[in-house]
Formats: C-alpha cells, sequence, structure tokens
C-alpha cells in the first residue's frame, strides 16, 4: 500500500514527474532530482516519492539506500572528503584520513551532530596525476600534504 | 591565423585552465586578434601529470604547466610573429614562465598511435560544427545509405575488436547474438559506469569526443535492430554528464539522434541515466536493474541480455571505448584494424598511467605493446630515484605484474596467464615503497563495501579475507591464517554470482604469487 503523503509539499517535483510519466522506472532519477531540489532525502520526502510512484515505501527506500550517494540527512557544513581511489592510496591517502579523523574529531563516515562537518571517502575522483586528492566543500586539494591539510581545516569557518 | 588549443578535461581544469583560457580570452580580446588567434576548449592532451596543457597551431607544439600569468606574453609573442611575416615555420620564441615546452619525440608521445583519441584535444567537445568538420557521422550516414545490417556486423567481427570493458568478449559476435533475437524492440546501452579507481579512460573520451561515442551506439542499433538506447554513467564524472547531455541535444537537433536518420526509416532514441554509486552497476545484470531503477544487484546469466536485457527486451551493451572504435574500423576497414596489435587482440588500447610514475596521463598504444615500453619508456618510470616494484591492471577484479615480468605484452590473453586481466584499462605505476599485503587488503575492503550482499561467497566471504588480510597487516596471523586466505580466496572466485565477487580475490592472490616473501615476512613466528 502506498502511503499517503503531503501534496502540498515538494511541489518542486511535480514536472519531473510529469516528465518520466511517473514511471517506476524513473526512481534513481527521480530521487536524484529530489536530494538536487531538497538536499537530502528526508522520509517526507521519500513517502511522498512513493505515493506518486505508487510504489511501496519500502522498495523507495531499499533502492535509495542501495547507493552511496543519497543521503538520508541534511548535508554537513563543511563536507570533507578523501579520495581513496588505488593513485591515492599509495601516495598517502590513508595519512590524509588520519589527518582528517584528528583535526575534525570525527571518525571516517560520520557527521559533527549539529552538522558542522561530515568526513569520507570517494573511490576515485578520476583526476589521478594529482593525487593524493581531498575536496573540502567545492574546493579539491592536489597533491595534498598532511602539512597543508591540517592549515586547511584549521582555517575552516566554525 | 594561429590556433589554441587548452586542455578543459577534468584534470587540466582542477589545475587550473579554466583561469588560463579566461586570461587568453582577455589578451586576445585587448589585443583585437580575435580573427587572427583562434582559442578553443579541447578535451585531454595526454600527459595530464603536467598540466594545464596548451597546444599551438600550425606548430604542433605542446606546451606544460601554463599560468594564467603567461596569457599576456604568450599573445603578444603571437601578435609579433603575425606581425613579422606570414611565415608560420618560424618557431615561437616563448615559453612559460614556470612551465616548459615539452619535446614531441619523448617515447610518451612516439610511442602512441590514437585511434579512439585521434580527435580528443583537437576539437572543442561541445561543438558539434568542429565534430562534423573532423568526420563525425559521417560512417553512420554512410551505413544508413549502403550497408545493410549484416554487413555492419560482419565487418566488426572481421576486425577482431573486442570488449574494451575489460572481459574482451568479441564485439562482432555480440552484436551478431542480439541482431538474431526476434522482436522490433531492442535495446542499445553504453556501459559508461567507470569504476575502477585508477582508471579514467573513458572519462576522457566523453569529456573529449563524445560525438564518437554516441556515433558507435546508432550503427550499433541500426546493425542489432534497436530504437532506444541509453548511456549509464557514473554520477562522479559531472563534467562528462554535462558534455554528454549538450552532445545529445546537438545530435538531437541537427538530427543525428531521432526519426528518420538521414532521410531513411530507421530511427533511434537515446536517454542519459546517471548511476548513485556503486561500483558492481558495472556488471551488466547489475547495470540493467538500475536503469530499470531499481537496485543494481545482479542476476544469474544465462539469460544474458542479448536474450534478456532492458525491459525484458534484448539488449546490446558494450563499453565506451568500444563504441569508439566502430566508426574509424568503418571508416578504414576491418582488415586496417585487424593489421593493427596483436593476432587475438586488435586494435590499441587506451590506458590512464598513474601511480609511482614520472610522466602520468592518458595514453592510447596499439595491442602487444610491452608493460615495459608504456610505463618505464613512456612514464619513465618512477620518481625520486625509487624502482618500480610492480604494475597494477584491472583495478579490483585485477592483479599485479612483478618489475621482472614487464616484458609482457599487453593483450588479452599475456595478461591472464599472469593472473591479471586487461580491464578497462587503469594502470597504477607501484614502486619499491609499496607496502603489497596493505595494498591487498585496500581492494579486498573495496570489495566487502561494494559487495551487493546478494550471494553469501561474495557478501560474507570478502568480510573474513578482509579480516585475515588485516590480521597479517597486523602481525598476528599464523601459517594457518595464511593457508586459509588461499582456500577461502579460491573459493569465493568459484562460488560467487557475479563478476564482482568472482574476481575479489584475485588482487590478493596475484600479490601473493610474486610477493609472497611479503605476506611470509609478518606472520607471527611459530
Amino acid at each position: 500500500m502506498p502511503v499517503p503523503s503531503k501534496p502540498e509539499s515538494f511541489m518542486a517535483l511535480e514536472a519531473i514527474f510529469l516528465r518520466h510519466h511517473r514511471s517506476p522506472d524513473s526512481l534513481i532519477e527521480i530521487l536524484h532530482h529530489s536530494q538536487k531540489f531538497y538536499s537530502y532525502l528526508s522520509d517526507d520526502l521519500l513517502r511522498h516519492v512513493a505515493a506518486r510512484l505508487q510504489l511501496p515505501l519500502s522498495l523507495v527506500k531499499g533502492t535509495a539506500s542501495f547507493y552511496h550517494l543519497f543521503r538520508f540527512q541534511p548535508p554537513a557544513r563543511h563536507r570533507c572528503v578523501v579520495c581513496t581511489g588505488t593513485a591515492c592510496q599509495i601516495q598517502g591517502a590513508p595519512a590524509l584520513i588520519a589527518a582528517m579523523e584528528e583535526g575534525l574529531g570525527l571518525k571516517l563516515g560520520a557527521r559533527r551532530g549539529d552538522g558542522w562537518a561530515s568526513l569520507s571517502e570517494v573511490r576515485c575522483l578520476g583526476t589521478c596525476s594529482d593525487s593524493p586528492l581531498v575536496q573540502i566543500d567545492d574546493s579539491i586539494g592536489r597533491q595534498q600534504t598532511v602539512a597543508g591539510l591540517r592549515r586547511w581545516l584549521q582555517e575552516l569557518e566554525p | 591565423m594561429s590556433g589554441l588549443r587548452c586542455c578543459a578535461s577534468a584534470g587540466c581544469l582542477a589545475r587550473g585552465s579554466g583561469a588560463l583560457m579566461g586570461a587568453l580570452e582577455t589578451a586576445i580580446s585587448r589585443g583585437q586578434l580575435g580573427d587572427q588567434i583562434q582559442l578553443r576548449p579541447v578535451g585531454c592532451l595526454g600527459p595530464c601529470s603536467q598540466g594545464p596543457l596548451l597546444a599551438l597551431d600550425p606548430d604542433g607544439d605542446l606546451y606544460a604547466g601554463v599560468d594564467p600569468q603567461d596569457a599576456e606574453t604568450l599573445v603578444a609573442a603571437l601578435a609579433r610573429r603575425l606581425h613579422q611575416s606570414s611565415d608560420q615555420a618560424t618557431p615561437l620564441e616563448w615559453a612559460p614562465a614556470r612551465g616548459e615546452r615539452l619535446d614531441l619525440r619523448a617515447p610518451f608521445f612516439q610511442r602512441q598511435r590514437r585511434i579512439v583519441l585521434e580527435h580528443c584535444g583537437l576539437i572543442d567537445p561541445t561543438d558539434l560544427e568542429q565534430a562534423i568538420a573532423v568526420g563525425a557521422y559521417g560512417q553512420l550516414e554512410r551505413v544508413l545509405q549502403g550497408w545493410s545490417p549484416e554487413q555492419v556486423v560482419t565487418e566488426l567481427q572481421r576486425s577482431g575488436l573486442r570488449g574494451r570493458g575489460g572481459a574482451g568478449y568479441p564485439t562482432g559476435l555480440k552484436w551478431a547474438t542480439v541482431a538474431r533475437m526476434p522482436g522490433a524492440r531492442k535495446v542499445v546501452v553504453c556501459n559508461a559506469d567507470e569504476g575502477d579507481p585508477g582508471a579514467f579512460m573513458d572519462r576522457a573520451v566523453l569529456e573529449g569526443d563524445p560525438h564518437r561515442v554516441l556515433e558507435g551506439m546508432v550503427i550499433a542499433a541500426y546493425a542489432v535492430g534497436a530504437d532506444h538506447g541509453f548511456i549509464y554513467i557514473r554520477a562522479e564524472y559531472e563534467l562528462a554528464i554535462e558534455r554528454l547531455r549538450l552532445a545529445i541535444e546537438q545530435a538531437v537537433d541537427r538530427g543525428r539522434l531521432g526519426a528518420a536518420l538521414f532521410g531513411t526509416g530507421f530511427g533511434f532514441t537515446l536517454e542519459l541515466r546517471v548511476g548513485a554509486g556503486a561500483y558492481v552497476c558495472g556488471e551488466e545484470t547489475a547495470l540493467i536493474a538500475s536503469i530499470e531503477g531499481k537496485r543494481g544487484t545482479p542476476r544469474p546469466r544465462p539469460p544474458y541480455p542479448a536474450e534478456l536485457g532492458v525491459g525484458g527486451r534484448p539488449t546490446l551493451i558494450n563499453n565506451v571505448e568500444t563504441f569508439a572504435n566502430v566508426a574509424p574500423i568503418l571508416r578504414e576497414g576491418a582488415d586496417w584494424f585487424a593489421a593493427i596489435g596483436t593476432a587475438g587482440s586488435s586494435g590499441t588500447k587506451v590506458f590512464s598511467l598513474t601511480g609511482h610514475v614520472r610522466r602520468g596521463g592518458l595514453v592510447e598504444v596499439p595491442m602487444g605493446t610491452s608493460l615495459a615500453t608504456v610505463v618505464l619508456d613512456m612514464g619513465e618510470g618512477s620518481p625520486h630515484g625509487s624502482a618500480v616494484k610492480a604494475v597494477q591492471t584491472g583495478g579490483p577484479s585485477g592483479g599485479c605484474v612483478p618489475a621482472d615480468r614487464l616484458d609482457t605484452p599487453l593483450d588479452y590473453e599475456s595478461l591472464q596467464a599472469l593472473g591479471t586481466i586487461m580491464g578497462s584499462g587503469g594502470m597504477v605505476v607501484l614502486d619499491q615503497s609499496t607496502d603489497m599485503v596493505a595494498l591487498a587488503a585496500y581492494f579486498m575492503a573495496f570489495c566487502r563495501e561494494e559487495s551487493c550482499g546478494k550471494c553469501v561467497p561474495c557478501r560474507a566471504g570478502t568480510v573474513q579475507l578482509h579480516g585475515l588480510l588485516k590480521k597479517i597487516l597486523a602481525g598476528q596471523a599464523s601459517q594457518a591464517d595464511l593457508d586459509q586466505l588461499e582456500t577461502l580466496g579460491a573459493m569465493v572466485m568459484d562460488t560467487s554470482l557475479c563478476g564482482l565477487g568472482q574476481s575479489a580475490p584475485k588482487p590478493m592472490l596475484s600479490t601473493l604469487r610474486y610477493f609472497r616473501g611479503d605476506y611470509l615476512a609478518r606472520l607471527e613466528a611459530p
């Protein structure tokens, strides 16, 4: 049974539903758009998508949670990411992760409770000639050193 | 007339080629030289480790490490030369302040043979007219107006082209199988879910020459009798996605995609599907599930996608580089293509050369070129006075080739014999500082994380194997643990449902084969 949703919210998605004829095979495309508009997939949002596509909520949640790129809580103010592609891995990614964990006071994969920062890894940014790479918000650190990263973290806005 | 081609691929953009192009544009317009100096953004120019890269026409020179601050002096030098004489042969008296003019006689350039990348770095990938000017969609037009679908399939079969995604299945045979399937509504899928860490060949092709891939797909659709297609691309490749969206729009506008192509009854529509971060979706049955909006879990084969694919229809799935080979094969002929490379592996292969290597980047070489040529000659070996210990190919599904086997030719069978695979083309050079056990643990952690969880050998096996590797790394393992590692590894390979699990133990087993000493040195004293 589809779960009832609040149609007055999430209006921004109506055009997307329409474009895909509310077809179940557009679920992942719709989740991408949903996350883009609302920055993360809240429970209410997932219920709404389930209702509009006439899919069970369990299927929508099961699909969304399968993929790494879907978020279920608001993104942190500072998103700190270490690339752990092979070229980065053999050229210092483990030390960069350690420096991030220490500087942020967070374990890899965690997000601080107050939403200040999160720490995660990415499989490969695909620009391996500049490894090791880190990304903080929209800036990329190329051939990143641990010392440089420590300074960078200290400069992050509180 | 002078031309400046500035690399606008992700690697050079990250190094500031966007700012460089802006500075060049400003300098050109300030000097009112817009009709004498043509500036254009292009795809990958090759040695990414030395970017931002800038090429000069008609000289053909390639400059590395060019800064926005260099724009003024460069444009001034070009203006001087344009004023002095009409003789373009005068070498340009200019060099970037901190960069250099690259010696194009170096093996990095000389040993390449660019077929897939022939127009990458020459044309503006956002400009369909430039692509058409160098022949894009010309083979599609020729095929539609004079060839039967069977002729196309036969030509592909005769060329000996094999799948560039990793497994090396003969492309023509795959096309023939799908073509034989009944039904009018078949599907063509391009697998652009380039998930191997350290691999960026497909990204470069899509960013540098997207129409080449689209043309290959439409020709494939004609050959197998498909009317609809998908490109499944990983979400991490934002620039490639943007360029593909634009390319598809342009192709539709110019009648290269859509109904009644080139005045014939044949039509083909194309959709872009963006992945959401799941390595297993590179496996073809998982990829189909993901296109259908489901969890990306593989299913047993047969039935193969050729019989039962997207939406239950017969489906042809090929990789980006495979499609990019189609137009040149038809243009130059199957015999031409078959004469390049080796008997069993014809044509060229694009590799992304990274890791502990002096000169890294994107290279395309004939099949059969030795690993030593690519890594030691073209890549100029490892930096900082260290020596190459091994070369990793095939990512988490491949293995390591030790330094004393670098004379191995790059072809499907030779690499397989060494316990690794060609893979999609990622080539990571490892120097003496590399801890091979830690590397094996790294790949096992990757597979453990990316296992979809459907079958037990992969879901539970990768966890156990990773646990054993961590135990060895901590110096707490015994000989019995090492034995178990090998037994369990073989079991996971033999019994997993899909390619991810079947190859997950490969990086570990290959390091065990060539660097067993690294493992033994870590065992607890009995």
